[in-house]
């Protein structure tokens, strides 16, 4: 039978607003791991001592890299807010609403950023 | 003051096999009534513009699942949906997206009617059989039945990227319906091998769209995403306990 095969066009992710949001979360995968890299290289810097430190510091702040790092900090904040999105929906805990779920993701995460910015920061 | 418009125009998709290379648009001019659904625009088409119009419908009251098109755009049930929505008008009138068209609005879903079976959508009990009526507490009824409330409509595959990009994707509704029988209280069946493969669950990156087509409110989407924790604390399960203890 001679049926007519629809084809996906090459911008099929431009249609609707759903399908970008989708895009760029998948894409958003690139900046983590980026931010991977970056915590890594961080970390080799300290162990080479105050001035390799001072380097990196450096380095951060300046041009690109940190053009590079707000763009990555916006990407991963989408992922992690989608990624909490579904988070409700994964778990569904008998006589819980799924807001509280929702919620307690939030916390969960608010309460391990403080703990990581107090360990860092005291 | 302007007449109120008592007509619009359906631009409605049009392909013959073997005679059109590929499917055209046509352009009818229907009566608009507000009690009219873009069925019922079809239906005057057909019966009284032109017969040689295809497309499928049974029920035209949202049950049956067959009236499935691309309504500007998105994936609707004709019979759910009004024309008064669309007026002034045109409204575009398009067979299904991600399925093969047969002819004019017909697509052809055989793809998914060989994926169905392979989900087991069918109770699976081990041990005896009670005699008489298999009880459950509308409790137990409650953790499925939204999903049984499916009607093989494929607007969710219409909606998919993900089955448009990857046909082996075994799509939202049919994952939903093996997470119908997962849930049943009266069911002891294994699906992981199918569902919680690269072209099950894992497949799904979370478009979230089949969820909002879906005209029955059955949540596909929602359905993945839990098995998807379901399947993950299996994997994690068979990796550390022993076998006796897994379950
Ligand atoms: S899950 Fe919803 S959209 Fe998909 S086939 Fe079933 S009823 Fe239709
Ligand atoms: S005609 Fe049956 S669902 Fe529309």
């Amino acid at each position: 039978m001679s049926a007519y095969r629809q084809p996906v066009s090459t911008f099929w992710w431009l249609h609707q607003w759903s399908y970008l949001l989708f895009v760029l979360r998948e894409l958003s995968s690139v900046f983590v791991a980026w931010f991977v890299v970056y915590l890594l290289l961080a970390v080799s810097a300290i162990a080479d001592g105050p001035a390799a430190y001072q380097d990196f510091v450096a380095w951060s702040g300046g041009g690109w890299v940190l053009v590079l790092n707000v763009v990555a900090l916006a990407f991963v904040l989408l992922h992690a807010v989608t990624w909490f999105a579904l988070a409700p929906k994964a778990m569904v805990v008998p006589h819980v609403p799924p807001w509280v779920v929702l919620v307690g993701h939030y916390l969960a995460w608010a309460v391990l950023s403080a703990a990581v910015a107090w360990l860092v920061l005291r | 003051m302007a007449r109120k418009r008592t007509t619009i125009t359906m631009e409605v998709t049009r392909f013959r096999p073997g005679e059109d290379s590929e499917p055209t648009l046509q352009s009818y001019e229907v009566p608009l009534r507000k009690e009219w659904a873009v069925l019922d625009g079809l239906n005057h088409i057909k019966d009284h513009l032109d017969g040689t119009l295809s497309y499928r419908w049974s029920c035209r009251m949202g049950i049956c699942g067959s009236c499935g098109m691309t309504v500007n755009g998105k994936p609707q049930l004709s019979c759910a949906t009004f024309l008064v929505d669309y007026a002034p008008g045109p409204v575009r009138v398009e067979p299904l997206r991600n399925f093969p068209v047969i002819r004019d609005l017909v697509v052809d879903i055989s793809d998914f009617m060989t994926k169905l079976p392979k989900v087991k959508p069918w109770l699976i009990h081990e041990g005896e059989t009670p005699e008489g009526e298999f009880l459950q507490t509308p409790q137990e009824m409650d953790e499925y039945k939204k999903y049984s409330m499916c009607i093989n409509c494929m607007l969710c595959y219409s909606a998919c990227p993900v089955y448009a990009l990857e046909p082996e994707f075994l799509g939202p509704a049919a994952i939903a319906l093996g997470q119908r029988y997962n849930l049943d209280s009266r069911d002891d069946g294994d699906r992981r091998d199918v569902l919680a493969s690269a072209e099950g669950v894992w497949a799904c990156t979370f478009v979230g769209e089949c969820s909002t087509a879906c005209p029955k409110g059955v949540d596909p989407a929602g359905a993945i995403q839990r098995y998807k924790l379901t399947a993950a604390v299996a994997a994690l399960k068979d990796f550390l306990l022993p076998r006796g203890a897994r379950r």
